[in-house]
């Protein structure tokens, strides 16, 4: 509140901190690494694969973030919306055997498109209800917000139980996107290549929301101060369920692509990515999306470069990441202002 | 007196377990401005936020032109024509200066000729345009909350002390700015600085203890000096 | 001299009495009453769980912040005195060894957690103790050579406890006084004893701080108590005695493993049971962890005989499958913390709020 004197206040060109420091660390992160792996072939293909990793985190955990951000709510039962997804897919996969076991990309990719629309449409509709059932009555009340969601998340996966059996399902992958594109003793996958694509367009697709559209505006002012954004005449309630909605939908979709990287389906599959997604909206900043983004590949690396070197702690330590990063910045990376 | 734009009677405002306000009644008039004044504490802001729908008021009632709002959400009020500068400014600080306004603007895209006049009192508006406005000054950030506020015509504008903490030659050119705006737009101000309010104020009314303890003219008050003491205390030397 | 041990907190309610006495005197005489190892394991398993629910609802009910890295403490315990008999052999030293490295492995942890967590948000540290659990478990299941990995460890108790051991020839009301028995007994005066203590601490002076914090930190830390630092002391007091509940049932198992104590499934059976028991009150963690338990043990059964019953019905066998009795107790969670949040106490007392 306190202000330099009016001439050289209104004279003055403020300084924009552009706050790079924090791009830096994923760089440093592959830097290190790569001594300790040895091999450049092999460093190649871990840090492809972290990022193939990173950005299926990063699909799956932006809605979240932006839904803490908006309305300070934190969906524990957000990993429900990603086993459902990856259910819906592999239903709509089945019957279209035909299509995914023809050699044939084209038809293949079309199977996927099939199988992921229904899967985000099913669980973007699934968030309605959620946020309507099950977070509505209990806005503002953070105890019980957690309890409830927990609770969701549990009968939604017995409902997994219900509908599509216990067993564990395999997760087959189209034909043509099997195998990899092999560069002398390099070899890329291919369905890491197309879980990259994904991520880099829904990271531009919501970043040209955010920045772009008075919609992204609303999102943005929302986040940062929502009563002043319903002082200005907008309903919160309405931005935010729509959030909500496109939050579960991102889950949905990042589940179908996490279930065809791990080739099998449980209903428990959600419980396991969400303890990394916590993690990457911790070390990024919650309700920042940007940092969400950083986050994500920084999870991910560390989890790919550290299961090489050390298999059994690979968990471990992406705890002490997120420790690390929380001394240095306790807000996380790319903190949101808040009012 | 002219017609009564806002009228609060008896209202009772509690924040949790607190019971701040008291039985406000409290009539602004259509035009000029309606100056709040009283010590920290005595319910001004939690009355502006009241009138805004932010806390809803646990008894009484609030007319706003004519229509009932006291139960009403603030989505709704905003949209009624009632704009709002809290104290805390609220600018969106990751947003640009265009940004907040754009927002600010609900009919479409902000208006060029109304964007000049606003311009007008305060150029730092034009010239940091393209900034977030997280990196404006203390002073800057107030133009550009009240800038927010004036965007689009409204019927009443609520400000929240908007000269705290800030430089006098600032406090100089929002005097300006204010007397100008006065002349299209009914507001409310909150304000601690006595000569600030003394200078713009037409209507007076003073707050103690959640109740509304004075009402009158600006200029009544300003000529008596035993009723500021009595009314205000020492407490406005400590702002002046 | 009941209300000092019961530090003046009583029941308060007729029926409550009367289900807590049926609990404590049913808890006391299971091995004499009703025959069969069933019997008594549930009987075992009902008194470290209440002393592991308790314990929780210190956190849960009491400070009001949610910790998923319970069920972490409780396998710290477990598997401290576990490994501990396991690697030098069964003697009680070695227990009283185990129990102290568990509890100083835990309050190290559950101070870590805090200092990082409970300064900066408290929604934080329900995301923190969910990472920090899932990789303790990971690791636990990873170091095989020293857990025994999935399978966990079994191990021998000292000669008093194990089953072959009597302490006289002949018989109590038709029961032979076994090593399995005094084991059971050992259990039971313990989970008394700790619970007491737990009545003591939430009725004691800094028991009313954390009640004050959960009903408004900000004031609390207004009248100049340090948040961070009740909230933390909790959490350390709650992790120390989830460590005696490990070691309880470590040394009632003979065995400990990744799915007896430090699962997630394991944290999600003793959120429903301070839930559904009441939050913020000990008798409802002991009613909650009755119930729950005997309700696992019984229900199921009776869930099978239900879904054999409506075979041919489209989805309720499905629905009714013994499996699936998670999905009625989490129906039950979410209604609980909706519709009565003080849980089967909070009924039971009426419209006393605990």
């Amino acid at each position: 509140m306190t202000s330099a004197p009016a001439t050289t206040a209104s004279d003055a060109i403020p300084k924009v901190r552009l706050d790079l420091l924090p791009i830096l660390l994923p760089v440093a992160i592959a830097a290190v690494a790569y001594p300790l792996v040895g091999n450049l072939t092999t460093w190649l293909t871990l840090t492809i694969a972290a990022l193939a990793m990173g950005m299926m985190i990063f699909v799956i955990a932006s809605g979240l973030t932006l839904v803490f951000g908006l309305m300070d709510v934190l969906n524990f039962g957000h990993g429900a919306f990603i086993a459902i997804g990856a259910y819906l897919a592999m239903t709509v996969l089945i019957p279209l055997s035909g299509w995914t076991q023809a050699d044939s990309l084209a038809l293949n990719l079309l199977a996927l498109l099939l199988a992921v629309v229904v899967a985000a449409i099913g669980t973007g509709l699934l968030g309605w209800a959620f946020e309507r059932v099950i977070v509505k009555p209990v806005y503002g009340q953070h105890l019980k917000q957690i309890l409830v969601t927990m609770g969701g998340l549990i009968v939604a996966e017995q409902l997994i139980h219900v509908i599509w059996g216990g067993d564990q399902k395999p997760m087959t992958l189209p034909t043509a996107l099997r195998g990899a594109f092999t560069i002398g003793d390099f070899a890329l996958e291919k369905f890491r290549l197309l879980a990259v694509a994904v991520g880099l367009a829904v990271f531009a697709g919501m970043m040209i929301v955010l920045n772009r559209t008075r919609l992204g505006l609303l999102i943005r002012a929302g986040v940062e101060n929502s009563e002043m954004v319903e002082a200005l005449g907008y309903r919160i309630r309405r931005l935010f369920v729509g959030v909500f909605m496109a939050g579960s939908a991102l889950a949905g979709l990042g589940g179908v692509l996490w279930a065809l990287y791990r080739e099998t389906l449980t209903a428990s599959i959600g419980g396991d990515v969400m303890v990394l997604v916590f993690i990457v909206i911790i070390v990024g900043g919650l309700g920042s999306v940007g940092g969400c983004f950083l986050g994500a590949i920084l999870v991910a690396m560390t989890a790919n470069y550290v299961a090489f070197l050390a298999p059994k702690v690979a968990l471990a330590s992406n705890i002490l990441l997120m420790v690390a990063v929380l001394m240095w910045r306790p807000q996380g990376l790319y903190p949101v202002a808040k009012r | 007196m002219a017609e009564a734009l806002l009228t609060l009677e008896g209202v009772h405002t509690h924040i949790g377990e607190y019971h701040i306000l008291q039985g406000v009644d409290l009539v602004v008039p259509r035009g000029g401005i309606t100056v709040l004044l009283g010590r920290n504490g005595a319910g001004k802001t939690t009355t502006l936020r009241t009138i805004m729908g932010l806390w809803k008021p646990s008894r009484g009632t609030v007319t706003f032109d004519g229509r009932a709002i006291g139960g009403t959400d603030t989505p709704t009020i905003a949209q009624g024509g009632i704009a709002y500068v809290p104290e805390t400014m609220a600018v969106f600080a990751d947003l640009t200066v265009e940004e907040n306004m754009i927002l600010a603007a609900r009919q479409g895209p902000p208006d060029p000729a109304r964007l000049d006049w606003i311009f007008g009192f305060f150029p730092a508006m034009k010239k940091f345009w393209q900034y977030p406005a997280g990196v404006l000054s203390g002073g800057q950030k107030q133009m550009l909350a009240i800038s927010r506020a004036i965007i689009e015509k409204r019927t009443l504008i609520l400000i929240d002390e908007p000269t705290k903490g800030l430089a006098p030659a600032i406090i100089e050119s929002m005097i300006g700015a204010f007397a100008e705006l006065k002349r299209d737009t009914t507001i409310l101000l909150v304000e601690q600085n006595f000569r600030f309010a003394a200078s713009l104020g037409d209507q007076v009314a003073v707050m103690d203890d959640g109740r509304v303890v004075h009402r009158g003219t600006m200029a009544g008050l300003s000529g008596d000096e035993t009723l500021q003491t009595r009314l205000l205390g020492l407490s406005l030397d400590a702002h002046q | 001299m009941l209300g000092a041990i019961l530090s003046g907190d009583f029941p308060r309610s007729r029926v409550l009495t009367v289900v807590l006495l049926a609990i404590f005197v049913g808890l006391a005489i299971t091995p004499f009453a009703i025959p069969g190892a069933a019997a008594i394991n549930t009987a075992a398993k009902i008194c470290y769980f209440i002393v592991l629910v308790v314990s929780y609802d210190l956190l849960l009910g009491y400070t009001g912040i949610v910790s998923f890295a319970h069920a972490m403490f409780f396998g710290i315990g477990g598997y401290g005195v576990g490994l501990s008999l396991y690697a030098l052999g069964p003697t009680w030293p070695v227990i009283l060894l185990g129990l102290a490295i568990g509890l100083v492995v835990a309050i190290v942890l559950a101070l870590l957690i805090g200092l990082l967590s409970l300064r900066v948000k408290a929604i934080f540290f329900a995301m923190i103790t969910l990472a920090v659990a899932s990789a303790f478990a990971i690791l636990a299941t990873q170091f095989n050579e020293f857990t025994g990995g999935e399978d966990g460890r079994s191990f021998r108790v000292p000669e008093m406890l194990r089953p072959g051991y009597r302490l006289f020839d002949g018989e109590v009301f038709g029961t032979a006084i076994t090593g399995r028995l005094l084991t059971y007994y050992l259990v039971f005066v313990s989970a008394v004893l700790l619970f007491l203590v737990a009545l003591r601490i939430v009725n004691s002076p800094f028991g009313r701080v954390l009640q004050a914090i959960r009903e408004n930190p900000m004031r609390a830390e207004a009248l100049g108590y340090r948040v961070v630092y009740y909230r933390t002391m909790a959490n350390c007091l709650a992790a120390a005695m989830a460590v005696c509940a490990g070691a309880m049932s470590a040394l009632w198992l003979r065995y400990t493993g990744p799915d007896t104590t430090l699962s997630f499934a394991i944290m999600l059976d003793i959120l429903l049971m301070v839930v559904i028991g009441g939050m913020g009150t000990m008798y409802g963690a002991v009613v909650g962890a009755t119930l729950f338990i005997v309700a696992q043990n019984y229900l199921q059964r009776l869930m099978g005989i239900a879904a054999a019953a409506t075979e041919g019905i489209p989805i309720l066998p499905k629905l009714l499958h013994p499996d699936r009795w998670l999905l009625f107790l989490g129906v039950l969670f979410v209604l609980s913390v909706y519709f009565f949040p003080t849980g089967i106490i909070g009924k039971l007392r009426g419209s006393n709020k605990a």
